[in-house]
Parts: structure tokens; sequence; C-alpha cells
């Protein structure tokens, strides 16, 4: 354990608090993400990102800051871009899981040409795993592609495709090789998204927006070139993606500001004349959960500090998604009931708070618990991967 | 001794169900959410039809004659299909308080509208046990002043009862000078609750100036079973969605039913609903027989009813996996019947403060 904080760190921080009082003012507002970026986010990402801010370590030969990895230094910018409350760049599936899926498994070609635009905001990317009858067992998915002249010929049908209706380009799953066993029969492909024969239908959630899509694609040409890693092992490349979606989902930042958000709910409303920080039932939730996020960020730096060292953190990697995305629901869930009816209004109702916010998030959270493999499924995951315990035996064959 | 639902009260139960059941199919159910209105005629005409609307009301005014535990039957009904009408407003806590603190005249004048349907109450007692953004309505000499927030069903009401403190409660119909209603939108479009603002309007008020202490609390009591009834019926369809859906849905070659932690969280759903059941019928009862026992246990059955709503609503969506987030399914209707009655007339803890309270663990 070594956190000291030498005079190089102090230095680091007192730079980075600098460039956030004298370049805030050009910040977008922290968005939702569910939007394609443009040019004040695009700008405030390279401003970001030729300081040093964010995409520190990616190469610079694919646009990033090009830095060696420096957990303290990570978490200064965490710290410094939370309590100033300002936006902290781009995420979103094209930074978060295609760029780490390019660095470890494309070749050399490919990341040269998408990993620039994609931390740049201009090519903004979705995710294309899914389909009706393939969600908990996604390796089941019927999508197809033949190879016909250079090109993939795919057709099939994707659904929840996050982001779909802006995206510029998919990273998507489809059976390549119809006469192997299911996991070896897939492969891993980028798609551009204005190829004919994609047609995106919107897909209205429990939030009232279409935050996701189905996707319907007949006889997409995609050149062959597209393909990350081998032909056929598109199912471990999609592995590396969803280990880096199940460590998003887990973002202790993002948890510390909702935190910060909640604090000022229970200082500012009041209940019965009294402010909600005195009521000891929502002070006393919400330390409790701020105990669990301050767990998952120190937690988020043992991990990190492991894959550094290039050391596979085993169980304790594996629990990520599923605390994560508990506690997030947990979060808003205290923000809402400390709002008590106040909180169940919602978009445009007279006297709601943050234009009914808390509750959108609160139903998303749900989403996100389901989403990228449910917690039911991370259960099985954490207790037969992490613990060693058999699997589920198969079901007797029954009539 | 019996514990359980009469043979009548089963009959209504079959009654009711089956009426909202071919009313309310999903599509239908989205049609008159997406309209915001709270109240739709058809459903409305039909359960005055069925004599629902003067449940509680004697007949000597028009209406059933029946008991609290044959209404919550019946709102459990209602529940089931997130039926869209201004039901625990108009007909349980209206009824309710002018039975409890009206003059003669005032039960002659309203009680047989009420019973017809003709007349639709809003009810706002928001203040009395909590208050937010809104201080509540006061009354000086004759006069009212102030405003109410989540007035219940106070959307599609033609008259609505608001409490002035703790013991006036005035009788004001929406058209009177001096009364302005806005709508107030929660994540649940089948109701519909407002904020009224009253300005300088003269006061009818219930059994005359301070009489209305008892009726404001056991309107609120009656308002509490009310929607802890409409949450039992709303819950339980949740958990059988899940259960349907988890037979019908495989994956991994299997139907997600047959897997253990799919089991289990429908098995926990239940286990958490129906003891509340059995407490919820009792306070019902006690609200009738047994006034002493009433208060608490109706304060314990709503907050308990309220917790297990907020599991259930979580874990059966989970059951439906990315189905149950999206419109499709239409699940989220139940969810959010479900969220907005766990914050109304009380949220938990507010409830369990008063039950502290109530048992004299704690001071008021
Ligand atoms: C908000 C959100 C965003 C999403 N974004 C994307 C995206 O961008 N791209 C994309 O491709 N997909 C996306 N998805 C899809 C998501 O990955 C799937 O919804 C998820 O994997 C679950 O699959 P399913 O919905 O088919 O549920 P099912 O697999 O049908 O699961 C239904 C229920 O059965 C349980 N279950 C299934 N198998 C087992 C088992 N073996 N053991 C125990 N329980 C089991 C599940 O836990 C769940 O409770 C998103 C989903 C959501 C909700
Ligand atoms: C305090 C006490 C009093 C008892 N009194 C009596 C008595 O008076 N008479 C008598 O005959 N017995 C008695 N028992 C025994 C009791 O019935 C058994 O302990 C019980 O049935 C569990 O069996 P087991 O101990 O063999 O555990 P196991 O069956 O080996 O179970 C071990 C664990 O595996 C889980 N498990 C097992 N099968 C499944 C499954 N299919 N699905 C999911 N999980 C599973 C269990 O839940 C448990 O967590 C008593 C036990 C206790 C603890």
């Amino acid at each position: 354990m070594d956190l000291s904080y030498g005079p190089e760190y102090e230095d680091f921080r007192a730079e980075l608090r600098a460039f956030i009082e004298k370049n805030q003012h050009k910040a977008p507002p922290a968005g939702m993400g569910m939007k394609h970026p443009e040019a004040l986010e695009q700008d405030w990402q390279k401003l970001l990102i030729e300081n040093g801010y964010t995409c520190r370590t990616i190469p610079k030969k694919y646009g990033g800051y090009g830095a060696e990895p420096d957990i303290l230094k990570t978490v200064i910018i965490q710290e410094e871009f939370t309590k100033a409350n300002v936006n902290s760049g781009l995420s979103g599936q094209g930074i978060g899981m295609l760029v780490p899926t390019l660095l470890e498994n494309g070749n050399e070609e490919q990341r040269e040409k998408y990993i620039r635009p994609t931390i740049y905001g201009e090519i903004h990317w979705c995710q294309g795993y899914s389909e009706p009858g393939a969600g908990s067992d996604l390796a089941s998915l019927r999508t197809n592609a033949r190879v016909e002249d250079d090109h993939f010929i795919i057709n099939g049908q994707k659904i929840w495709t996050s982001g779909a209706h802006f995206a510029d380009m998919c990273f998507i799953l489809v059976r390549t090789e119809p006469d192997k066993p299911k996991h070896e029969g897939i492969s891993y492909i980028m798609m551009d998204m204005k190829t004919p024969g994609i047609e995106v239908r919107p897909l209205v959630t429990m939030t009232g927006a279409a935050e996701f899509n189905e996707t319907f694609l007949t006889d997409v040409k995609v050149p062959v070139e597209n393909v990350v890693g081998k032909r056929g092992e598109g199912w471990k490349v999609a592995n590396t993606t969803l280990k880096h979606e199940r460590g998003m989902l887990g973002d202790p930042g993002q948890m510390l500001s909702r935190i910060e958000s909640i604090l000022k709910i229970l200082q500012n409303e009041k209940l019965d004349g009294k402010r909600l920080i005195e009521h000891d039932m929502y002070r006393d939730r919400l330390i409790a959960a701020q105990a669990k996020t301050e767990a998952l960020k120190f937690h988020s730096l043992r991990l990190l500090s492991h894959t550094l060292k290039n050391e596979e953190p085993g169980v304790s990697r594996l629990i990520v998604k599923y605390y994560g995305t508990t506690l997030a629901r947990e979060l808003s869930d205290i923000a809402l009931e400390a709002l008590g009816e106040l909180g169940q209004l919602y978009m445009g109702s007279p006297h709601v708070r943050s234009h009914g916010s808390w509750q959108w998030r609160n139903m998303f959270d749900l989403g996100l618990i389901i989403g990228g493999g449910t917690s039911q499924i991370q259960k099985n995951i954490i207790s037969e991967r992490g613990l060693g315990m058999p699997r589920e035996p198969k079901l007797a064959e029954t009539k | 001794m019996e514990f359980g639902l009469s043979d009548d009260q089963k009959l209504l139960e079959n009654s009711f169900r089956r009426f909202t059941e071919n009313k309310l199919p999903l599509e239908r159910i989205r049609e008159f959410a997406n309209t915001k209105t709270g109240c739709n005629a058809d459903i409305w005409n039909g359960l005055v039809e069925l004599a629902a609307t003067g449940v509680l009301i004697p007949e000597q005014y028009g209406g059933a004659g029946f008991k609290m535990l044959d209404a919550l039957v019946i709102l459990e009904s209602l529940g089931r299909t997130v039926t869209p009408v201004p039901f625990t407003g108009s007909a349980i806590m209206a009824p309710v308080a002018l039975l409890t603190g009206g003059t003669e005249a005032q039960k002659e004048e309203w009680l047989p509208q009420i019973a017809a349907g003709e007349t639709k109450f809003g009810v706002g007692v928001t203040e009395i046990i909590s208050t937010r953004d809104s201080k509540g309505v006061s009354l000086s000499g004759d006069t009212l002043n102030g405003n109410t927030m989540f007035v219940i069903d106070g959307g599609p009401a033609d008259v609505y009862l608001i409490a002035a403190g703790p013991d006036n409660m005035a009788i004001v119909p929406r058209t009177a000078p001096g009364v302005t209603v806005t709508q107030l939108t929660t994540i649940d479009y089948t109701r519909m609750h407002c904020e009224v603002k009253l300005e300088g309007v003269k006061a009818d008020l219930l059994g005359g100036k301070g009489k209305a202490s008892e009726a404001i609390k056991k309107t609120i009591m009656a308002g509490r079973l009310a929607l802890a009834a409409d949450t039992l019926g709303a819950a339980e369809v949740m958990i059988y969605k899940a259960v349907e859906y988890a037979k019908e849905r495989k994956q991994f070659e299997r139907a997600i039913a047959s897997y253990q932690a799919v089991k289990h969280m429908c098995a926990e759903m239940i286990t958490e609903l129906e003891p509340f059941r059995s407490l919820l019928w009792y306070a019902a009862y006690a609200y009738d027989e047994m006034p002493d026992e009433a208060l608490i246990n109706i304060l314990l059955a709503k907050s308990g009813i309220d917790e297990a709503g907020k599991f259930i609503k979580r874990t059966a969506t989970e059951v439906h996996g990315g189905m149950g987030f999206t419109d499709l399914m239409g699940l989220h209707y139940w969810y959010k019947r479900v969220s907005v009655n766990r914050a109304l007339l009380g949220t938990p803890d507010i409830l369990r403060n008063e039950a502290a309270i109530a048992q004299g663990w704690l001071a008021a």
C-alpha cells in the first residue's frame, strides 16, 4: 500500500483545480449521454484530452494523451471533477467499450481508423448484441452473416440497441459459422449505421422516452476487414467489451456526485418545517449508502492496481456490476423517498424537482440492473466463477 | 370465529374482477392513461350500475350500505387493472367524511349525488399529515385561504372536501369564486391529483365550525385503507404476470421459471405480500367493528403493504428482463400505481412515526 501524495501529486491537483476554475464556463452541463455529442461537447472533450484529464492512457498515436497509467492521478481527476460538479468528458459505449476492445483485440489499421474519432466524439457507437430470443443467453444469437465478394451480408434482428437512432456505427455480434457450436460461430463486426438495409425502430420504455431501439437488418453489406479479432472468435472479443461495460456500470464517480446532489436535497428541502437532513431516517440512509459508495470507490482503486500489474482480480471484479447497479438504484430511491409525494411528480408538473430526473434515473437504474447481464446472471457468475461453485445442473429432459 | 371473506364478499370480488378485466385489456389502459384525465366515463358509469360508487353510503341516501371490508374488495379489483377512476377520493374518502361529520342537510345534499356518480369529489388532507411545498388551508371568520396539494383524485373532481386545520373541513365546489385548481402530474397517469388554491372562499363547513376533527381522522384512515387495497391488487397482479412470463420465456433452452433464482424471486414476492392481505382485512374489519384497534392497524397495514409493493414492483420487473423495462408489456402502469400509492397520505416513514405516537412510544 502506498498512497502518499508526494509533491508531484499536489502540483497535479493544483494544476487541475486551476484548469477547472479557468475553463469550466466552456463545459457543457453533465448530460445523460442520450444524444450525439455536438460541437460544445466535442470541444470540451478535445480540451480535456489535450490536458490529459480524460482518455489519459490511450496512446498518442490514436489521439489519446499517452500517459503512463497512474492511479493517484486517476483518483485526483475523478475527485476534482466530482467536487466541482463539472462535466468530466464523454462516456458511452464507444469510449467505454469499443475503444478498450480495439486496444486489446483490434488490428493496427482498425485502431488508427476508429479510436481517434471515437474519443473525440465524432463517431458515436451503439452496441448490437441482444436479440429478442438472445438476452441472458447471448451466445444463442441468430442474426447471421454470409460472405460474398469481400463483404459480410448480414440478416436478422437486434433489440435494446441503446442510442441506435443517433449512432454512426454499431459493434455487432453475428453468427458467421452456423455449423460450429454456439460459442464458436460468432463474429464481432463494426458496421456503419448508414449502410442500406438497416431499419431502426424506437422502443418506448417505462420512462416514457425511447432510449433504445429495435434494429432490423436486411442484406446489410459490411466489408470483411471490419471484423475485430478473427472470424468465429467474436464471443471472446465480446467478453472483453462486456467486462468493460460491467466495469462502467459500477462507476463510483457518478455515484459520488449523486451523493452530493442528494445531500443538497436533504439540506434544502423541508418536511414539517424541519430540514430533511435533521430527520434522522433520511440522513441515516444517505450515510449508509455513502459508506457503500466510498467502499466502491476504493474497491475500484484496488481493481485498477490489479489491472496495471496485469493480475486477475478474481471475485472482487465479478461483484462490481451487481454491487454498483444495486447501489445506484438505492441512491435514487433515497432521493425519491426523501422527497415524499413531491418525488412522484414527473416531467412538466408544477412543483416537480429537477424536472422529474430522479424518477427517470430511478427507473433507468432498474433498467441497468437488468441490462448488461441481469443481477441473477451476475450472481451466477459470482458464485460459479468467483467462488468455484458448480453450475446449476441441466434440466432432465421433460415432456 | 372465521377469518376470511364471506361468501357474499367472494361473489362481490368475482363480479368486480370480471367487470374490470373485461373493461381493461392493456390497450385500453394505455389509451386511457394517455388522456391523463383521471376518470374514464364508461368505467365510472359501469361502477355506478354495480352500485360501487355508493358502497359505503347507507341505503337511505341511495347507496348500498356496505362495510369497509366490502369496499376494499372492490378497491383491490380496481387496483388489479390500474382502473382509471377517482374511486378513493369520491367513493371512499368523501362519503366517510360526510357520514362522520356532515349535518343531515349536507348528507342529504351530497351523498345521493355521490352514490349516483353524478358528482365526483376530491379530498385535500395532505397538510394534516405533513407539509412540504404547501402550508394548507386556514379559516378566518367564515373565509378560507391557502393551498393544499395532492388533493386525492382532485383532477376530475367537481367538488372538494378540504381540511382547514385539524378541526375544520370545507365543502368547496370547483367552480366557486376564488378557487384555482392546478393539475399535478405524477408518474401514474391513471389517476389525477391536484393542487387547490383558495382565495377568500366562503366556507360551507362540514358539521359546522370546529366540528370536523373526527371526520378528518376517519377520512384519512379510510383513504389509507383504500390506497393499501389498491396496491395489494396491483402488486398481486405484478407477481402473477411475472410467474406467467417466466413460464413462457425460454433462455438457455429452458423456461426461465425453471431457474431457482427466478422461482425464488417469485416466492419471495408472494411471501412478502400475502400476510399483509390478512392484516389489511383485519384493519378494515376493525375500522367498522373495533374502533380502538383501527388506527394502529391501518398504519401498520399501509406502511407494510407499501414496502412489499416497493419490493414487488422492482422484482417483478426484473423477472421480465429487458421486456419489463419497455412499454411493450405495460408492466410499468402497475409499477407506477404502486409507487404513487406509497407516497400518498403518508410515506411508510411518516406512517411508522405516527404508529409510534399512536402507541404512546413517542410524544406527539
Ligand atoms: C436499460 C437497458 C439497456 C440495454 N442496452 C443494450 C445495448 O445497448 N445493446 C444490447 O445489445 N443490449 C442491451 N440491453 C439488453 C440487455 O443486455 C438484456 O436485456 C439482458 O441481457 C437480459 O436479457 P433479456 O432482457 O432477454 O432477459 P432474459 O434473459 O429473458 O431474462 C429474464 C429473467 O430470467 C432470468 N434468467 C435468465 N437466465 C437465467 C439463468 N441462467 N439463471 C437465473 N436466472 C436467469 C434473468 O435474470 C431475468 O430475471 C439493454 C437492456 C436494458 C434494460
Ligand atoms: C433447529 C433444527 C431443528 C430440527 N428439528 C428436526 C426434527 O424435529 N425432526 C427432523 O426430522 N428434522 C429436524 N431438523 C432437520 C431439518 O429438517 C433439516 O436440517 C433440513 O431439512 C435440511 O436438511 P439438511 O440439514 O440435510 O441440509 P441440506 O438438505 O443438506 O441443505 C443444505 C443447504 O442446501 C440448501 N438446499 C438443499 N436442497 C436444496 C434445493 N433443492 N434447492 C435449494 N437449496 C437447497 C438448503 O437450503 C441449505 O441451505 C431440524 C433442523 C434444525 C436446524
